[in-house]
C-alpha cells in the first residue's frame, strides 16, 4: 500500500490540475481554480518524495526550502505593472530546470533509442525555452531594446545552426556520438533561445510568452516520455495546448501567421511614411474642453492600450470613470486581444484599479456600440484603433481585427506626441475631424480632466 | 513499440485535446491568470528534478544538477501561483470589496 500511495497522489494531482484549468473558465470559479492548483502540485510533490527510489533527502530539502523562498518575494514584491516581465522570468526558472534534469538524466543513465529521444526534446526545448525567456524579459524590462533585431540572412543563420542542433542530436540518439556533441547540443539550444527572440517586437510580445509557455508544456511532457511518468506528460500536454492556444488567438487578432510573428521582425520602423505624414494638420484640445465634452455625453467607452500601462494611468482612469457613472453617463472599456504585452493584460491593470469586471468588453461584443458612443476615449492605443486596417491595403496592419473607434461621434486620444506606435505605421484617425488629440502623459492628463469636471455644467 | 511508450502516448494526445477544449473555454478576461497558472503547472517537471536528486545511486553531477533543478522550478510554482492568486483577488464586481 504505501509503496503505491505516489501512484495514487500522482492520480489525484492530475485530476486536480485539469480541474484548476476548468474552474480558470470564469471569474466566480478563478480562485478555486488555483487552490486546485497548488493543492494539485503538493501531491506531486509529496507523492515523489515518498517513493521508495529516493533514499536521500538533504539536497531536495535544500532546493525546495532555498526555492521557496526565492519565489515567494518575487511574486509579492514586484509591481502589478510588471507582470508580463514577471511570467517570463518565472517561466525561465522553470524551463531551466526541465533541461537541468534532462542534462542529469543524459550522464546518468545514458539512455538509448525513444527515451534518449525524448530526452534530447526536453533539452533541446528547455535551454532553448529559458534563455528565450530571459531574453523576453529584457525586452518587457526594456534592458534590452525591445525595436526588432535583424540582420542580413539572419534566417539564413538561425536555420544553419539549427540543422547542425538537429544532426548531433541524431547522433547523440544513435548513441555513438563523442562526449562533446551533448554539450555543444546543449549550448546550441541556449543560443537558439536568443536568436528566436532578438528579431520579435515589443508589441509582438502577447503571442511569444504564449509560445513560450507552450514549449515549457512541451519540455515537460517530453521529461514525462524519458521518465514514463504520466502525471510529467498530462500537465505538459495540458500547457502546451494552453500556450499553443493563446497563441492562435494573439495571432489571429492581429490577422498575422506564425511564421509572420516569428521571422518577420514586425516593427521596425518605417522612416519613410512616419515622416511625410507629420505635416497634416490635426486638433488637438485641453482637459477642460474634453472634461466639457465628456461631461455631455450619455454614453462612453474608454479603449486602454499598452500606453496606459506605461503610464500607469489606470487609477486614475478609475476615477475618471466614476465621476462619469455618479454623473449617470453610460461607461465601458473596449478591450482589444493584443492591447498590452501579454494576453489579458488591460484588464488585469483595469482589475487592480478596481474597475468591475463587467465594464470590460471583448472586441467582437463592443465593435457595433461605437456607432451609439458619444465619446470614444483612446487611453495609449495606436495600432488596434487604426482603421487603415479595413481599407488600406497596402498597410502592413491591413485585414487586423480593430476596434472601430472612429465611428463614434467624437474620438478624443490622449497620445504623448504624433510619433508613430510600435508597428512605426501612421494613424489616420488622428487627422479625423471627428478626432481631437489630447497630447500629454496619460495619467496626467487624465487627472487634469477629472479635476475639470466637476466645473463642467 | 513497446506497451508502455503507446500508453504514453494515448496518454498525451488525449490530455491535449483535453486541454484545447479546456483553455477555449476560458474568457479573455482572464487570459493573463490562465497564462500565469499554466506557467506554474509547467514547472510540474520538479517531479522530475526531485526523482534525479534522491534517488538511490545519484552521482555528484546528478545532485548539483537536480538539487539546482529542484530549486529553480520550485521558484516557478511558488511565485506562478501567488502571482496568479494576486491577480484573481482583484477581478472584483461593482460594489463588491
Amino acid at each position: 500500500m504505501a509503496e503505491s500511495f505516489w501512484q495514487f497522489a500522482y492520480l489525484i494531482a492530475a485530476v486536480l490540475i485539469i480541474l484548476s484549468i476548468k474552474w480558470l473558465n470564469s471569474p466566480a470559479t478563478a480562485r478555486r481554480g488555483v487552490q486546485a492548483g497548488q493543492v494539485g502540485m503538493l501531491f506531486a510533490v509529496i507523492g515523489t518524495l515518498l517513493r521508495h527510489e529516493i533514499v536521500s533527502y538533504e539536497w531536495i530539502a535544500g532546493g525546495l526550502v532555498l526555492g521557496s523562498l526565492i519565489g515567494a518575494p518575487l511574486a509579492y514584491l514586484m509591481p502589478m505593472t510588471a507582470l508580463p516581465q514577471l511570467t517570463a522570468l518565472s517561466h525561465a526558472f522553470g524551463a531551466f530546470a526541465a533541461a537541468l534534469v534532462g542534462t542529469a538524466e543524459y550522464y546518468h543513465k545514458t539512455p538509448t533509442g525513444f527515451v534518449m529521444g525524448a530526452l534530447v526534446i526536453e533539452t533541446l526545448l528547455g535551454y532553448l525555452t529559458a534563455t528565450a525567456s530571459v531574453m523576453a524579459f529584457g525586452k518587457l524590462q526594456e534592458i534590452v531594446p525591445t525595436r526588432p533585431m535583424t540582420y542580413k540572412g539572419q534566417n539564413f543563420v538561425n536555420l544553419l545552426l539549427f540543422a547542425f542542433a538537429i544532426v548531433l542530436a541524431g547522433w547523440v540518439i544513435e548513441g555513438s556520438a563523442p562526449a562533446w556533441a551533448f554539450p555543444a547540443f546543449s549550448g546550441l539550444s541556449l543560443l537558439f533561445g536568443v536568436l528566436l527572440i532578438l528579431p520579435i517586437g515589443g508589441g509582438d510580445m502577447p503571442t511569444v510568452i504564449a509560445l513560450l509557455n507552450s514549449y515549457a508544456g512541451m519540455a515537460a511532457a517530453a521529461m514525462g516520455f524519458a521518465l514514463n511518468n504520466k502525471l510529467l506528460i498530462i500537465a505538459g500536454a495540458l500547457n502546451a495546448a494552453s500556450g499553443f492556444i493563446l497563441s492562435v488567438i494573439m495571432c489571429k487578432a492581429m490577422n498575422r501567421s506564425f511564421t509572420n510573428v516569428l521571422f518577420g521582425a514586425f516593427g521596425q520602423v518605417q522612416q519613410a511614411s512616419a515622416s511625410a505624414a507629420s505635416a497634416k494638420p490635426v486638433r488637438s484640445a485641453s482637459a477642460e474642453d474634453a472634461a466639457s465634452i465628456l461631461a455631455g455625453s450619455r454614453k462612453v467607452i474608454i479603449v486602454p492600450g499598452y500606453g496606459m500601462a506605461v503610464a500607469q494611468a489606470q487609477h486614475k482612469i478609475r476615477e475618471l470613470t466614476d465621476m462619469l457613472v455618479k454623473r449617470g453617463v453610460d461607461v465601458q472599456f473596449a478591450i482589444h486581444p493584443v492591447a498590452g504585452r501579454m494576453p489579458g493584460h488591460m484588464n488585469v491593470l483595469l482589475a487592480e484599479a478596481d474597475i468591475s469586471y463587467e465594464r470590460l468588453k471583448e472586441m467582437e461584443e463592443i465593435n457595433s456600440d461605437f456607432g451609439e458612443a458619444d465619446v470614444a476615449l483612446v487611453v495609449g492605443a495606436n495600432d488596434v484603433v487604426n482603421p487603415a486596417a479595413r481599407h488600406d491595403t497596402a498597410s502592413p496592419i491591413y485585414g487586423m481585427p480593430i476596434l472601430d473607434v472612429d465611428k463614434a461621434h467624437t474620438v478624443m486620444v490622449i497620445k504623448r506626441s504624433m510619433n508613430p506606435g510600435f508597428a512605426g505605421i501612421d494613424n489616420e484617425l488622428y487627422y479625423s475631424d471627428r478626432t481631437l488629440m489630447l497630447f500629454g502623459d496619460a495619467k496626467q492628463f487624465v487627472s487634469e480632466i477629472v479635476k475639470e469636471l466637476p466645473k463642467a455644467a | 513499440m513497446s506497451v508502455e511508450i503507446e500508453l504514453s502516448i494515448y496518454v498525451f494526445i488525449l490530455a491535449g485535446f483535453l486541454g484545447l477544449e479546456l483553455v477555449q473555454r476560458v474568457s479573455p478576461l482572464l487570459h493573463t491568470p490562465l497564462m500565469s497558472l499554466t506557467n506554474a503547472v509547467s514547472a510540474i517537471s520538479v517531479v522530475g528534478a526531485i526523482l534525479i536528486t534522491g534517488e538511490g545511486g545519484a552521482s555528484m553531477l546528478s545532485k548539483i544538477l537536480g538539487s539546482v533543478a529542484v530549486m529553480f522550478a520550485t521558484i516557478n510554482i511558488v511565485s506562478g501561483f501567488l502571482i496568479t492568486d494576486r491577480m484573481l483577488k482583484m477581478f472584483k464586481k461593482e460594489g463588491k470589496k
